[in-house]
């Protein structure tokens, strides 16, 4: 008999199953349910369902992120309504304008551990499987369900194996790896997929970069994505935890429905050029076009790591267009403030803002005027994601935008690092 | 064993041409949602369709953006039942979550045609078309009791008692 993809090990887990194969339908109960600022929405959908309460509000999160601070009395209404909802179902985790981005949050507060299963209203979710948990996003009438009954039917997808070998050379980064896949299998190349990475190249990833990654496979199709965990993942995780943990790997001979490798040592700077993440080149085909924005922040980019890339290739130099840097969360911004990257920024002339998802789909802090170019360190960049049909989006790695900002135009970060 | 009129699909059929966006936020009511089913992809659709028909398609039906109109348009048309070689994974969510019952099926589309007749047999699970027979993939009961309910809200209404509203 066949051993078990990590997909199967983990939703077998959370349907206390014996085992599952892809293609099985099962009754999940997540470890952990997360929704932002979208939780005024699904609280009236989960009123028209009539459950008294919500069933386990401890395995609840909420997370104001998306249009922090609010920008209209609209948003400040809708972030009013979430905290009194919070207060009547006795939600603990609940994470206040400035506290960062939800998946950059919970991973911080290792409210998911490795082995679990976390469901989040929101498209993303997949990033958990940089800690090896399977987290996948749910519509918000499913929110509402699991909310009122603390479960949710998955199919078990197929799975997806992919195995990183080398290592990746300067200035390169886990964002080049993520566009590259997607660019040469396209939009829907890992669709209803467990995308399992694999591999020597993984281990030298650090952790920030890993959860590039999973985070990236949402805009691959993924239901879901897994880097198998090791001791720094644990390490990371053992301050904050409050349960134990037993992580899951698959099985050497688990059945994959597609199998490929990628070798990180060959690979060059890419970038995905409007209106879709998988219109992917290499950089070089791309330097020189103008951007009049750049904006490193994000649920992919946003973390310590992006934020040194950008101090390392801004130091010494000026911006020649508006820069906005947006650290992942309020840890990420201490910590960088701490190490000097936030200064260096500063007198490079960048602008930062409070943590949070900002521009990133269009909401505030850094909205294009149309026909106005970004450069973004996010990951989605389809016609009218930033707010205005009008404007193009580029994706690049935190090294690729800062040295656009210093151009004013897309430009290659070697030539800025020593 | 219930008798079905198809109609027959391609590979990656769009949620815009199922219903288009353009329609997303003015068109309200079962009857308009369901007089714009397929529009792009199939004008004769709408006009022809009666209530128990059902779609055969080829692979990644349902691609694109996961607006749900792209499911409760078919629904409202009175199709029970949608095949496919595969879904996209919002769109087969969708479906059960709406009461249409989404079935993954590899074979079925190359041996019909729009208008011809296949046998359904949901209690053994089995497809009858072209003197073939295709099966199903058994639905876990939790799934099944949401099809069976007209999908997830009703469901847990039904469950949790519609006092509560
Ligand atoms: S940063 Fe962007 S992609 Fe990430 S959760 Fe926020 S809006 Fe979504």
């Amino acid at each position: 008999m066949t051993g078990y993809t990590f997909v199967e090990k983990a939703l077998a887990r959370a349907a206390g199953a014996s085992g599952a194969r892809a293609g099985d339908i099962l009754d999940v109960t997540p470890d952990v349910i997360f929704s932002h600022d979208n939780s005024a929405a699904i609280r009236r959908i989960f009123e028209k369902i009539g459950a008294p309460r919500i069933a386990h509000p401890e395995r609840v999160a909420i997370t104001l992120d998306h249009a922090v601070p609010a920008p209209t009395t609209q948003h400040a209404q809708n972030h009013a309504e979430i905290r009194q909802w919070v207060r009547e179902q006795g939600i603990r985790h609940f994470f206040e304008v400035g506290r960062g981005i939800c998946h950059q949050v919970i991973s911080e507060e290792a409210l998911v551990l490795p082995g679990e299963t976390i469901l989040g209203a929101d498209s993303h979710s997949t990033h958990f499987g940089w800690l090896g948990a399977f987290g996948m996003g749910v519509g918000r009438t499913e929110m509402a369900a699991l909310w009122a009954t603390g479960m949710l039917w998955i199919r078990v997808p197929d799975a997806m194996r992919v195995t990183l070998t080398g290592r990746l050379p300067f200035g390169v980064t886990a964002k080049d790896i993520a566009l590259r896949i997607i660019g040469d299998r396209g939009a829907d190349g890992g669709q209803y997929r467990s995308v399992e990475f694999l591999g020597d190249a993984l281990a030298s990833l650090s952790l920030d970069e890993r959860a590039v990654l999973p985070n990236m496979m949402a805009e691959f199709g993924a239901m879901s994505a897994y880097l198998p965990p090791d001791q720094a993942v644990f390490d990371y995780l053992e301050t904050n935890r409050t349960r134990d943990y037993t992580p899951l790997y698959p099985d050497a001979d688990a059945h994959y429905a597609d199998d490929s490798a990628l070798d990180v040592s060959l690979l060059e700077p890419q970038i995905a050029l409007p209106h879709s993440p998988d219109n992917v080149v290499t950089l070089s085909r791309a330097v020189g076009q103008p951007v009049q924005q750049a904006f490193i922040g994000t649920c992919t980019n946003g973390r310590l790591e992006d934020l040194c890339a950008a101090a390392a290739v801004l130091r010494g130099h000026k911006v020649h267009c508006r820069l906005i840097v947006i650290p992942a969360s309020a840890q990420v911004l201490l910590e960088a403030t701490r190490r000097g990257y936030i200064e260096t920024l500063l007198e490079a002339g960048a602008t930062i803002t409070t943590p949070g998802c900002g521009p990133c789909m269009g909401n505030h802090m850094g909205v294009p005027a149309p026909n106005e170019a970004t450069i973004s360190s996010g990951n989605r960049n389809f016609r009218g994601r930033m707010g205005t049909p009008d404007a193009p989006v580029y994706l690049a790695s935190p090294y690729v935008v800062a040295a656009s900002a210093i151009r004013g135009a897309i430009a290659d970060p070697r030539e800025f690092l020593s | 064993m219930s008798e079905h009129r198809v109609w027959v699909y391609g590979d990656h059929v769009n949620t815009d041409v199922i219903f288009p966006g353009k329609y997303t936020y003015t068109l309200k009511t079962p009857d308009e949602i369901a007089a714009h089913a397929l529009e792009d992809l199939d004008p004769a659709f709408a006009v022809g369709v009666q209530p128990g028909d059902v779609i055969v398609a080829g692979r990644n039906w349902g691609c694109g953006s996961s607006r749900e109109q792209a499911v409760t348009a078919l629904k409202y048309v009175g199709v029970p039942v949608l095949i496919a070689e595969s879904f996209s994974g919002l769109y087969f969510r969708n479906c059960i979550n709406q009461g249409i019952l989404p079935v993954v099926c590899s074979g079925l589309r190359d041996v019909v045609r729009t208008g011809d007749t296949i046998m359904i047999d949901r209690l053994s699970g089995e497809i009858h078309a072209a003197g073939q027979v295709f099966a199903m993939p058994t639905l876990s009961p939790s799934v099944q009791a949401i099809l069976d309910a007209g999908g997830l809200v009703p469901m847990l209404q039904r469950r949790f008692g519609e006092s509560a509203r």
